[in-house]
Protein backbone atom coordinates (compact mmCIF):
# COMPACT_ATOMS: atom_id res chain seq x y z
CA UNK A 1 0.00 0.00 0.00
CA UNK A 2 0.84 3.38 -0.74
CA UNK A 3 0.37 6.69 0.86
CA UNK A 4 -0.02 9.04 -1.68
CA UNK A 5 -0.58 12.66 0.24
CA UNK A 6 0.26 13.30 3.95
CA UNK A 7 -0.88 16.66 5.50
CA UNK A 8 -1.68 17.35 8.68
CA UNK A 9 -3.65 20.34 10.06
CA UNK A 10 -4.37 21.99 13.48
CA UNK A 11 -7.50 20.85 14.96
CA UNK A 12 -8.77 23.75 17.53
CA UNK A 13 -11.22 25.76 16.88
CA UNK A 14 -14.88 25.96 15.20
CA UNK A 15 -13.09 27.55 12.17
CA UNK A 16 -10.05 24.70 12.03
CA UNK A 17 -13.45 22.12 11.93
CA UNK A 18 -14.67 24.18 8.71
CA UNK A 19 -10.78 23.46 7.13
CA UNK A 20 -10.81 20.27 8.05
CA UNK A 21 -13.96 19.05 5.82
CA UNK A 22 -12.48 21.34 3.42
CA UNK A 23 -9.42 19.57 2.93
CA UNK A 24 -10.92 16.27 3.36
CA UNK A 25 -13.04 17.30 0.82
CA UNK A 26 -10.46 18.13 -1.76
CA UNK A 27 -8.95 14.42 -0.94
CA UNK A 28 -11.49 12.29 -1.54
CA UNK A 29 -12.26 14.30 -4.47
CA UNK A 30 -8.54 13.51 -6.26
CA UNK A 31 -9.11 9.98 -4.94
CA UNK A 32 -11.84 9.67 -7.59
CA UNK A 33 -14.66 8.94 -4.67
CA UNK A 34 -18.69 9.32 -5.65
CA UNK A 35 -20.84 11.97 -4.66
CA UNK A 36 -22.04 9.88 -1.67
CA UNK A 37 -18.48 8.29 -0.33
CA UNK A 38 -17.33 12.07 -0.59
CA UNK A 39 -20.02 13.16 1.77
CA UNK A 40 -20.05 10.19 4.34
CA UNK A 41 -16.33 10.88 5.04
CA UNK A 42 -16.48 14.70 5.14
CA UNK A 43 -19.64 14.09 7.62
CA UNK A 44 -17.64 11.63 9.49
CA UNK A 45 -14.26 13.64 9.79
CA UNK A 46 -16.80 16.59 11.02
CA UNK A 47 -17.85 14.62 13.92
CA UNK A 48 -14.37 13.56 15.06
CA UNK A 49 -12.95 17.26 14.24
CA UNK A 50 -15.73 18.63 16.72
CA UNK A 51 -14.96 15.70 19.08
CA UNK A 52 -10.99 16.65 19.11
CA UNK A 53 -12.13 20.44 19.73
CA UNK A 54 -15.09 20.09 22.41
CA UNK A 55 -13.86 17.33 24.63
CA UNK A 56 -10.18 16.65 23.22
CA UNK A 57 -9.55 20.34 23.90
CA UNK A 58 -7.81 20.64 20.98
CA UNK A 59 -5.00 18.13 18.71
CA UNK A 60 -4.17 17.15 15.04
CA UNK A 61 -5.63 15.29 12.05
CA UNK A 62 -3.16 13.72 9.43
CA UNK A 63 -4.95 13.09 6.28
CA UNK A 64 -3.21 10.66 3.98
CA UNK A 65 -5.10 9.29 0.56
CA UNK A 66 -3.28 5.60 -0.01
CA UNK A 67 -3.38 3.36 -2.85
CA UNK A 68 -3.75 -0.05 -2.32
CA UNK A 69 -3.02 -1.65 -6.04
CA UNK A 70 -6.21 -0.15 -8.24
CA UNK A 71 -8.23 1.41 -5.10
CA UNK A 72 -7.71 4.78 -3.34
CA UNK A 73 -8.79 5.79 -0.24
CA UNK A 74 -8.39 8.50 2.66
CA UNK A 75 -7.40 7.97 5.87
CA UNK A 76 -7.55 10.47 8.82
CA UNK A 77 -6.32 10.30 11.82
CA UNK A 78 -7.38 12.77 14.75
CA UNK A 79 -4.89 12.98 18.26
CA UNK A 80 -5.13 14.68 20.94
CA UNK A 81 -4.33 15.57 24.74
CA UNK A 82 -7.43 15.42 26.67
CA UNK A 83 -8.79 14.52 29.38
CA UNK A 84 -9.36 10.76 26.84
CA UNK A 85 -12.37 8.61 26.84
CA UNK A 86 -13.46 6.92 30.26
CA UNK A 87 -15.80 4.56 28.93
CA UNK A 88 -14.54 3.31 25.53
CA UNK A 89 -17.73 1.01 24.88
CA UNK A 90 -20.21 3.42 26.56
CA UNK A 91 -18.57 6.17 24.14
CA UNK A 92 -19.21 3.98 20.69
CA UNK A 93 -23.05 3.30 21.36
CA UNK A 94 -25.82 4.77 20.40
CA UNK A 95 -27.24 7.42 21.79
CA UNK A 96 -24.14 8.09 24.18
CA UNK A 97 -23.84 11.86 25.12
CA UNK A 98 -21.49 13.59 27.32
CA UNK A 99 -22.54 16.56 26.42
CA UNK A 100 -25.98 18.14 25.54
CA UNK A 101 -25.33 16.50 21.63
CA UNK A 102 -26.46 13.93 20.00
CA UNK A 103 -23.94 11.52 21.36
CA UNK A 104 -23.70 10.28 17.42
CA UNK A 105 -20.03 11.20 17.23
CA UNK A 106 -18.30 7.96 17.44
CA UNK A 107 -20.74 5.20 16.64
CA UNK A 108 -22.23 7.46 14.03
CA UNK A 109 -19.03 7.79 12.37
CA UNK A 110 -18.12 4.69 12.28
CA UNK A 111 -20.97 3.39 10.17
CA UNK A 112 -19.76 5.71 7.72
CA UNK A 113 -16.02 4.51 6.92
CA UNK A 114 -14.84 1.29 6.34
CA UNK A 115 -11.78 1.13 8.67
CA UNK A 116 -12.38 2.56 12.02
CA UNK A 117 -10.05 2.60 15.37
CA UNK A 118 -10.11 4.32 18.56
CA UNK A 119 -7.35 4.55 21.44
CA UNK A 120 -8.08 6.38 24.15
CA UNK A 121 -7.81 6.06 27.87
CA UNK A 122 -8.57 8.53 30.84
CA UNK A 123 -5.33 11.08 31.08
CA UNK A 124 -3.61 9.85 27.94
CA UNK A 125 -5.81 11.41 25.56
CA UNK A 126 -7.73 9.88 22.25
CA UNK A 127 -6.29 8.59 18.48
CA UNK A 128 -8.99 7.88 16.10
CA UNK A 129 -8.56 6.85 12.94
CA UNK A 130 -10.68 6.23 10.10
CA UNK A 131 -10.27 5.02 6.26
CA UNK A 132 -12.78 5.13 3.81
CA UNK A 133 -11.75 3.38 0.39
CA UNK A 134 -13.16 4.02 -3.08
CA UNK B 1 26.10 2.92 -19.04
CA UNK B 2 27.73 -0.42 -19.18
CA UNK B 3 29.56 -1.63 -22.16
CA UNK B 4 26.96 -4.35 -22.57
CA UNK B 5 24.07 -1.71 -22.96
CA UNK B 6 26.50 0.21 -25.07
CA UNK B 7 27.06 -3.20 -27.34
CA UNK B 8 23.10 -3.15 -27.60
CA UNK B 9 22.64 -0.12 -28.57
CA UNK B 10 24.68 -0.02 -30.92
CA UNK B 11 23.93 -2.82 -32.29
CA UNK B 12 20.35 -1.66 -33.20
CA UNK B 13 21.21 1.57 -34.21
CA UNK B 14 23.36 -0.20 -36.53
CA UNK B 15 20.92 -2.54 -38.14
CA UNK B 16 17.75 -0.55 -37.25
CA UNK B 17 16.33 -0.97 -40.75
CA UNK B 18 16.81 -4.92 -41.00
CA UNK B 19 15.66 -5.49 -37.29
CA UNK B 20 11.87 -3.61 -37.74
CA UNK B 21 11.53 -5.72 -41.23
CA UNK B 22 12.08 -9.02 -39.44
CA UNK B 23 10.19 -7.79 -36.68
CA UNK B 24 6.83 -6.89 -38.84
CA UNK B 25 7.45 -10.14 -40.75
CA UNK B 26 7.10 -12.17 -37.56
CA UNK B 27 4.04 -10.21 -36.69
CA UNK B 28 2.52 -11.22 -39.84
CA UNK B 29 3.45 -14.43 -39.38
CA UNK B 30 2.45 -15.51 -35.79
CA UNK B 31 -1.27 -13.11 -36.90
CA UNK B 32 -1.93 -15.28 -39.55
CA UNK B 33 -1.18 -18.54 -38.06
CA UNK B 34 -4.32 -18.41 -36.00
CA UNK B 35 -4.27 -15.64 -33.78
CA UNK B 36 -7.08 -14.22 -35.52
CA UNK B 37 -7.39 -11.41 -37.98
CA UNK B 38 -5.54 -8.74 -37.16
CA UNK B 39 -6.88 -5.95 -39.13
CA UNK B 40 -4.50 -2.93 -37.86
CA UNK B 41 -2.98 -0.54 -39.59
CA UNK B 42 -1.11 1.05 -36.97
CA UNK B 43 1.48 -2.09 -36.49
CA UNK B 44 4.30 -1.10 -38.62
CA UNK B 45 4.08 2.78 -37.12
CA UNK B 46 3.64 1.24 -33.46
CA UNK B 47 6.97 -0.90 -34.17
CA UNK B 48 9.60 1.92 -35.72
CA UNK B 49 8.48 4.12 -32.89
CA UNK B 50 8.80 1.28 -30.57
CA UNK B 51 12.16 0.86 -31.78
CA UNK B 52 12.83 4.70 -31.85
CA UNK B 53 11.85 4.20 -27.68
CA UNK B 54 13.66 1.50 -26.76
CA UNK B 55 16.78 2.97 -28.04
CA UNK B 56 16.03 6.36 -26.32
CA UNK B 57 15.51 4.40 -23.25
CA UNK B 58 18.60 1.95 -23.65
CA UNK B 59 20.65 4.88 -24.43
CA UNK B 60 19.71 6.73 -20.71
CA UNK B 61 21.49 4.04 -18.99
CA UNK B 62 18.06 3.05 -17.40
CA UNK B 63 17.54 -0.22 -18.14
CA UNK B 64 16.40 -2.35 -14.96
CA UNK B 65 13.56 0.16 -13.90
CA UNK B 66 10.92 1.12 -17.31
CA UNK B 67 9.00 3.49 -14.01
CA UNK B 68 11.43 6.05 -14.11
CA UNK B 69 10.99 9.09 -16.63
CA UNK B 70 13.23 8.28 -19.18
CA UNK B 71 10.75 5.42 -20.52
CA UNK B 72 7.94 7.81 -20.14
CA UNK B 73 7.63 7.90 -24.18
CA UNK B 74 7.77 4.42 -24.72
CA UNK B 75 5.71 3.70 -21.40
CA UNK B 76 2.97 6.03 -23.27
CA UNK B 77 3.53 4.60 -26.56
CA UNK B 78 2.78 1.15 -25.02
CA UNK B 79 -0.07 2.37 -23.07
CA UNK B 80 -1.78 2.98 -26.72
CA UNK B 81 -0.53 0.06 -28.21
CA UNK B 82 -2.55 -1.80 -25.58
CA UNK B 83 -5.94 0.83 -25.36
CA UNK B 84 -6.01 0.32 -29.21
CA UNK B 85 -6.25 -3.26 -29.24
CA UNK B 86 -8.01 -3.76 -26.12
CA UNK B 87 -10.96 -1.47 -27.55
CA UNK B 88 -10.69 -3.38 -30.83
CA UNK B 89 -11.57 -6.92 -28.53
CA UNK B 90 -7.75 -8.56 -29.37
CA UNK B 91 -7.12 -10.91 -26.58
CA UNK B 92 -4.54 -9.69 -23.99
CA UNK B 93 -1.87 -12.38 -25.26
CA UNK B 94 -2.03 -11.34 -29.02
CA UNK B 95 -1.23 -7.49 -27.42
CA UNK B 96 1.79 -8.77 -25.33
CA UNK B 97 3.03 -10.44 -28.39
CA UNK B 98 3.06 -7.35 -30.29
CA UNK B 99 6.23 -6.95 -27.31
CA UNK B 100 7.68 -10.44 -26.74
CA UNK B 101 7.72 -10.77 -30.52
CA UNK B 102 10.09 -8.52 -30.77
CA UNK B 103 13.13 -11.27 -28.64
CA UNK B 104 12.96 -12.93 -31.76
CA UNK B 105 14.65 -11.27 -34.36
CA UNK B 106 16.23 -8.88 -31.45
CA UNK B 107 18.62 -12.44 -30.21
CA UNK B 108 18.94 -13.31 -33.92
CA UNK B 109 20.91 -10.25 -34.72
CA UNK B 110 22.94 -10.50 -31.22
CA UNK B 111 23.04 -14.00 -32.13
CA UNK B 112 25.17 -13.34 -35.99
CA UNK B 113 26.75 -10.58 -34.32
CA UNK B 114 28.97 -12.17 -31.58
CA UNK B 115 29.44 -15.90 -32.96
CA UNK B 116 32.24 -16.31 -30.68
CA UNK B 117 31.65 -15.23 -27.31
CA UNK B 118 28.92 -17.26 -25.48
CA UNK B 119 29.20 -16.25 -22.29
CA UNK B 120 29.09 -12.77 -23.12
CA UNK B 121 25.82 -13.57 -26.01
CA UNK B 122 24.72 -14.88 -22.68
CA UNK B 123 24.97 -12.20 -20.58
CA UNK B 124 23.45 -9.58 -23.75
CA UNK B 125 20.51 -12.14 -24.09
CA UNK B 126 19.86 -11.95 -20.27
CA UNK B 127 19.73 -8.28 -19.96
CA UNK B 128 17.78 -8.22 -23.30
CA UNK B 129 15.10 -10.25 -21.76
CA UNK B 130 14.46 -8.54 -18.67
CA UNK B 131 14.06 -5.49 -20.01
CA UNK B 132 11.45 -6.58 -22.73
CA UNK B 133 9.47 -8.58 -20.33
CA UNK B 134 9.14 -5.45 -17.99
CA UNK B 135 7.67 -3.88 -21.51
CA UNK B 136 5.69 -6.74 -21.79
CA UNK B 137 4.12 -7.15 -18.73
CA UNK B 138 3.52 -3.59 -18.71
CA UNK B 139 1.38 -3.74 -21.61
CA UNK B 140 -0.38 -6.74 -20.26
CA UNK B 141 -1.37 -4.48 -17.26
CA UNK B 142 -2.07 -1.50 -19.50
CA UNK B 143 -4.23 -3.54 -21.64
CA UNK B 144 -6.33 -5.09 -18.55
CA UNK B 145 -7.26 -1.64 -17.30
CA UNK B 146 -8.47 -0.52 -20.42
CA UNK B 147 -10.76 -3.58 -20.45
CA UNK B 148 -11.60 -2.41 -16.64
CA UNK B 149 -12.79 0.90 -18.17
CA UNK B 150 -14.57 -0.21 -21.10
CA UNK B 151 -16.71 -3.24 -18.92
CA UNK B 152 -16.96 -0.32 -15.79
CA UNK B 153 -18.63 2.19 -19.23
CA UNK B 154 -20.88 -0.52 -20.38
CA UNK B 155 -22.04 -1.57 -16.69
CA UNK B 156 -23.03 1.89 -16.31
CA UNK B 157 -25.17 1.95 -19.08
CA UNK B 158 -26.56 -1.36 -18.65
CA UNK B 159 -27.54 -0.03 -15.26
CA UNK B 160 -29.39 2.85 -16.49
CA UNK B 161 -30.99 1.09 -18.72
CA UNK B 162 -32.53 -1.36 -16.98
CA UNK B 163 -33.64 0.76 -13.77
CA UNK B 164 -35.80 3.75 -15.08
CA UNK B 165 -37.57 6.06 -13.03
CA UNK B 166 -40.50 7.10 -14.81
CA UNK B 167 -42.50 9.51 -13.87
CA UNK B 168 -46.39 8.21 -13.53
CA UNK B 169 -48.22 11.81 -12.85
CA UNK B 170 -47.40 15.18 -11.59
CA UNK B 171 -45.70 14.51 -8.03
CA UNK B 172 -45.61 10.67 -8.60
CA UNK B 173 -42.53 8.80 -9.91
CA UNK B 174 -42.41 4.90 -10.40
CA UNK B 175 -39.12 2.95 -9.71
CA UNK B 176 -39.93 -0.73 -11.57
CA UNK B 177 -37.26 -3.03 -9.95
CA UNK B 178 -36.41 -5.95 -12.49
CA UNK B 179 -33.87 -8.98 -11.54
CA UNK B 180 -32.25 -9.68 -8.78
CA UNK B 181 -30.84 -7.05 -6.48
CA UNK B 182 -27.02 -6.99 -5.58
CA UNK B 183 -26.17 -4.91 -3.07
CA UNK B 184 -24.02 -2.39 -5.59
CA UNK B 185 -26.63 -2.38 -8.25
CA UNK B 186 -29.21 -1.55 -5.40
CA UNK B 187 -27.43 1.87 -4.37
CA UNK B 188 -26.86 3.21 -7.57
CA UNK B 189 -30.49 2.70 -8.36
CA UNK B 190 -31.49 3.58 -5.13
CA UNK B 191 -29.37 7.59 -5.59
CA UNK B 192 -30.87 7.71 -8.40
CA UNK B 193 -34.07 7.71 -7.72
CA UNK B 194 -33.20 10.16 -4.75
CA UNK B 195 -31.66 12.70 -7.57
CA UNK B 196 -34.93 12.18 -9.48
CA UNK B 197 -37.10 13.02 -6.62
CA UNK B 198 -35.19 16.02 -6.68
CA UNK B 199 -35.32 17.25 -10.02
CA UNK B 200 -39.34 16.22 -10.63
CA UNK B 201 -39.90 17.77 -7.12
CA UNK B 202 -42.14 14.27 -6.63
CA UNK B 203 -43.82 13.77 -3.17
CA UNK B 204 -44.39 10.28 -3.85
CA UNK B 205 -42.34 7.38 -5.33
CA UNK B 206 -43.88 3.82 -5.86
CA UNK B 207 -40.90 1.23 -5.49
CA UNK B 208 -42.61 -2.11 -7.35
CA UNK B 209 -40.97 -5.14 -6.73
CA UNK B 210 -43.00 -7.15 -8.90
CA UNK B 211 -40.07 -8.31 -11.03
CA UNK B 212 -37.78 -9.00 -8.04
CA UNK B 213 -37.49 -12.70 -7.31
CA UNK B 214 -35.60 -12.18 -3.87
CA UNK B 215 -34.89 -10.04 -1.39
CA UNK B 216 -32.04 -10.39 1.10
CA UNK B 217 -31.34 -8.48 4.20
CA UNK B 218 -28.85 -6.65 2.29
CA UNK B 219 -31.61 -5.36 0.03
CA UNK B 220 -34.41 -4.99 2.09
CA UNK B 221 -31.83 -2.34 4.11
CA UNK B 222 -31.45 -0.79 1.28
CA UNK B 223 -34.57 -0.15 0.59
CA UNK B 224 -35.20 0.85 4.46
CA UNK B 225 -32.59 3.35 4.05
CA UNK B 226 -33.58 4.82 1.04
CA UNK B 227 -37.52 5.46 2.10
CA UNK B 228 -35.72 6.98 5.04
CA UNK B 229 -33.67 9.28 3.19
CA UNK B 230 -36.36 10.06 0.65
CA UNK B 231 -38.43 10.89 3.76
CA UNK B 232 -35.65 13.02 5.55
CA UNK B 233 -35.59 15.27 1.61
CA UNK B 234 -39.59 15.20 2.24
CA UNK B 235 -41.04 12.90 0.21
CA UNK B 236 -42.83 9.53 1.00
CA UNK B 237 -42.64 5.99 -0.69
CA UNK B 238 -45.41 3.11 -1.36
CA UNK B 239 -43.76 -0.36 -1.82
CA UNK B 240 -45.81 -2.25 -4.05
CA UNK B 241 -45.69 -5.65 -5.99
CA UNK B 242 -44.65 -7.64 -2.48
CA UNK B 243 -45.11 -11.23 -4.06
CA UNK B 244 -46.11 -14.50 -1.42
CA UNK B 245 -42.49 -15.91 -1.12
CA UNK B 246 -41.12 -12.14 -0.59
CA UNK B 247 -43.47 -11.18 1.93
CA UNK B 248 -42.61 -14.75 3.76
CA UNK B 249 -39.05 -13.73 3.56
CA UNK B 250 -39.96 -10.26 4.91
CA UNK B 251 -41.45 -11.84 8.17
CA UNK B 252 -38.83 -14.74 8.79
CA UNK B 253 -36.16 -11.96 8.56
CA UNK B 254 -37.96 -10.05 10.63
CA UNK B 255 -37.70 -6.91 8.77
CA UNK B 256 -40.01 -3.83 10.11
CA UNK B 257 -40.55 -2.44 6.16
CA UNK B 258 -42.26 0.33 8.32
CA UNK B 259 -43.89 1.63 4.98
CA UNK B 260 -47.20 0.88 3.51
CA UNK B 261 -47.04 -1.61 0.78
CA UNK B 262 -50.05 -2.20 -2.10
CA UNK B 263 -50.30 -5.50 -4.20
CA UNK B 264 -50.44 -3.90 -7.07
CA UNK B 265 -48.68 -1.01 -8.74
CA UNK B 266 -52.74 0.21 -9.92
CA UNK B 267 -53.81 0.18 -6.18
CA UNK B 268 -50.16 2.08 -5.05
CA UNK B 269 -50.80 4.74 -7.47
CA UNK B 270 -54.47 4.82 -6.23
CA UNK B 271 -53.36 5.74 -3.13
CA UNK B 272 -50.83 8.41 -4.13
CA UNK B 273 -52.70 9.92 -6.20
CA UNK B 274 -55.34 10.14 -3.24
CA UNK B 275 -52.35 11.72 -1.27
CA UNK B 276 -51.79 13.89 -3.80
CA UNK B 277 -55.05 15.38 -3.65
CA UNK B 278 -56.29 14.04 -7.24
CA UNK B 279 -59.46 12.59 -8.33
CA UNK B 280 -60.30 10.40 -11.53
CA UNK B 281 -63.90 10.84 -12.52
CA UNK B 282 -65.48 9.00 -15.47
CA UNK B 283 -66.69 11.40 -18.48
CA UNK B 284 -70.43 11.78 -18.90
CA UNK B 285 -71.86 8.55 -20.65
CA UNK B 286 -72.72 10.06 -24.44
CA UNK B 287 -76.51 10.51 -25.25
CA UNK B 288 -78.41 8.04 -27.42
CA UNK B 289 -78.31 10.08 -30.74
CA UNK B 290 -74.32 9.93 -30.73
CA UNK B 291 -74.79 6.23 -30.23
CA UNK B 292 -76.48 5.91 -33.32
CA UNK B 293 -74.31 7.73 -35.36
CA UNK B 294 -71.70 5.98 -34.34
CA UNK B 295 -73.10 2.73 -35.15
CA UNK C 1 -27.15 40.96 13.91
CA UNK C 2 -25.54 37.83 12.42
CA UNK C 3 -24.43 36.93 8.72
CA UNK C 4 -27.10 34.76 7.57
CA UNK C 5 -29.91 37.10 6.39
CA UNK C 6 -33.80 36.10 7.33
CA UNK C 7 -36.17 36.70 4.75
CA UNK C 8 -40.27 37.37 5.38
CA UNK C 9 -42.38 36.26 3.23
CA UNK C 10 -45.69 36.83 4.30
CA UNK C 11 -45.89 35.09 8.20
CA UNK C 12 -43.16 33.04 6.96
CA UNK C 13 -39.22 33.72 7.94
CA UNK C 14 -37.02 31.85 5.58
CA UNK C 15 -33.87 30.83 6.11
CA UNK C 16 -31.09 30.40 3.40
CA UNK C 17 -27.84 28.45 4.97
CA UNK C 18 -25.40 28.81 2.38
CA UNK C 19 -21.66 28.64 4.03
CA UNK C 20 -20.14 26.31 5.94
CA UNK C 21 -21.46 26.82 9.60
CA UNK C 22 -19.45 27.30 12.67
CA UNK C 23 -20.21 27.75 16.40
CA UNK C 24 -20.48 31.50 15.91
CA UNK C 25 -22.82 31.72 13.30
CA UNK C 26 -24.75 28.65 14.45
CA UNK C 27 -25.37 30.37 17.92
CA UNK C 28 -26.03 34.55 16.01
CA UNK C 29 -28.98 32.08 14.02
CA UNK C 30 -30.70 30.49 16.61
CA UNK C 31 -30.51 34.15 18.98
CA UNK C 32 -31.70 36.04 15.29
CA UNK C 33 -34.51 33.82 14.22
CA UNK C 34 -35.95 33.44 17.94
CA UNK C 35 -35.96 37.38 18.24
CA UNK C 36 -37.75 37.80 14.59
CA UNK C 37 -40.36 35.08 15.56
CA UNK C 38 -41.80 37.04 17.76
CA UNK C 39 -40.63 40.38 16.49
CA UNK C 40 -42.77 39.04 12.99
CA UNK C 41 -45.46 37.18 14.71
CA UNK C 42 -44.11 34.58 12.06
CA UNK C 43 -46.53 31.50 12.81
CA UNK C 44 -43.79 28.98 10.56
CA UNK C 45 -40.16 29.24 9.84
CA UNK C 46 -38.35 27.60 6.57
CA UNK C 47 -34.78 26.90 7.00
CA UNK C 48 -33.20 26.21 3.35
CA UNK C 49 -30.70 23.63 3.00
CA UNK C 50 -30.05 23.35 0.08
CA UNK C 51 -26.78 24.66 -0.34
CA UNK C 52 -25.35 22.77 2.03
CA UNK C 53 -23.02 19.68 1.06
CA UNK C 54 -22.71 18.15 4.81
CA UNK C 55 -25.32 18.10 7.59
CA UNK C 56 -23.57 16.80 10.49
CA UNK C 57 -24.79 16.23 14.29
CA UNK C 58 -23.69 20.58 14.84
CA UNK C 59 -25.91 21.05 12.05
CA UNK C 60 -28.63 18.49 13.29
CA UNK C 61 -28.66 19.64 17.07
CA UNK C 62 -28.95 23.31 15.69
CA UNK C 63 -31.95 22.57 13.13
CA UNK C 64 -33.61 20.83 16.18
CA UNK C 65 -32.86 23.40 18.79
CA UNK C 66 -34.58 26.03 16.23
CA UNK C 67 -37.47 23.73 15.79
CA UNK C 68 -38.06 23.74 19.50
CA UNK C 69 -37.89 27.13 20.28
CA UNK C 70 -40.40 28.06 17.85
CA UNK C 71 -42.53 25.61 18.57
CA UNK C 72 -42.89 27.43 22.12
CA UNK C 73 -42.88 30.21 20.54
CA UNK C 74 -46.36 28.59 18.10
CA UNK C 75 -44.49 28.02 15.41
CA UNK C 76 -44.09 25.55 12.76
CA UNK C 77 -40.59 24.76 11.48
CA UNK C 78 -39.73 23.11 7.86
CA UNK C 79 -36.46 22.45 6.22
CA UNK C 80 -36.16 22.15 2.87
CA UNK C 81 -34.03 21.17 -0.04
CA UNK C 82 -32.18 18.25 1.65
CA UNK C 83 -29.63 16.59 -1.11
CA UNK C 84 -30.15 13.16 -1.30
CA UNK C 85 -26.42 12.62 -0.32
CA UNK C 86 -27.06 14.39 2.91
CA UNK C 87 -30.00 12.65 3.20
CA UNK C 88 -28.52 9.14 2.51
CA UNK C 89 -25.59 10.02 5.02
CA UNK C 90 -27.92 11.25 7.79
CA UNK C 91 -29.91 7.88 7.77
CA UNK C 92 -26.52 6.00 7.66
CA UNK C 93 -25.19 8.14 10.72
CA UNK C 94 -28.32 7.58 12.36
CA UNK C 95 -29.98 10.98 12.95
CA UNK C 96 -32.95 12.32 13.12
CA UNK C 97 -34.28 15.24 13.02
CA UNK C 98 -37.09 15.49 15.75
CA UNK C 99 -39.75 17.76 15.62
CA UNK C 100 -38.54 19.45 12.07
CA UNK C 101 -41.03 18.72 9.48
CA UNK C 102 -39.21 18.70 5.92
CA UNK C 103 -40.57 19.13 2.12
CA UNK C 104 -38.25 19.20 -1.32
CA UNK C 105 -38.42 22.76 -1.92
CA UNK C 106 -39.43 25.90 -0.71
CA UNK C 107 -42.86 25.89 -2.32
CA UNK C 108 -44.02 22.78 -0.79
CA UNK C 109 -42.23 23.72 2.36
CA UNK C 110 -45.03 27.04 2.28
CA UNK C 111 -47.79 24.90 1.12
CA UNK C 112 -46.93 22.67 4.08
CA UNK C 113 -47.31 25.67 6.78
CA UNK C 114 -49.95 26.91 5.18
CA UNK C 115 -51.63 23.78 5.42
CA UNK C 116 -50.41 23.44 9.12
CA UNK C 117 -52.03 26.77 10.09
CA UNK C 118 -54.88 26.21 8.76
CA UNK C 119 -55.26 23.04 9.88
CA UNK C 120 -54.94 24.90 13.12
CA UNK C 121 -57.43 27.24 12.82
CA UNK C 122 -59.81 24.91 12.04
CA UNK C 123 -59.13 23.32 15.33
CA UNK C 124 -58.92 26.26 17.37
CA UNK C 125 -63.04 27.64 15.75
CA UNK C 126 -64.19 24.28 16.70
CA UNK C 127 -63.30 24.11 19.83
CA UNK C 128 -64.15 27.96 20.41
CA UNK C 129 -67.64 27.05 19.45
Amino acid sequence: MIVETDDALPVRTSDDVVRVRQAVRARAVAAGFSLVDQTKIITAASEIARNTVDYGGGGTVRIETLRNGQRRGVRLTFADHGPGIADLKLAMTDGYTSGNGLGLGLSGAKRLVNEFDVTSAPGQGTTVTLARWK
Amino acid sequence: MSDHQNLILSLIEKHQPQLLADWLSGLARGSRSGSGPHRDNDTPDQAKRFIEQLQRGVRSGQFDDISTSEWAPMRELLEDVSRNRANQGISPAETATFVFSFKEPLFELLRRNIPNDADLLARLIWQATRLLDQLGLFTIECYQKTREELIGRQQQELLELSTPVVQLWDGILALPLIGTLDSARTQIVMESLLDRIVTSGAEIAIIDITGVPTVDTLVAQHLIKTISAARLMGADCILSGIRPQIAQTIVHLGLELNVISKATMADALRLALHRTRKIIVDRAVPSAKETQWNG
Amino acid sequence: MGEIPILKIRDCLLVSIQVDMHDRLAMALQDDLTQRIVQDRARGVMIDISALEIVDSFIGRMLNNIAAMSRVLDAVTVVVGMRPAVAITLVELGLTLTGVRTALNVDKGLEMIRGIIDRDEREDDRRDR
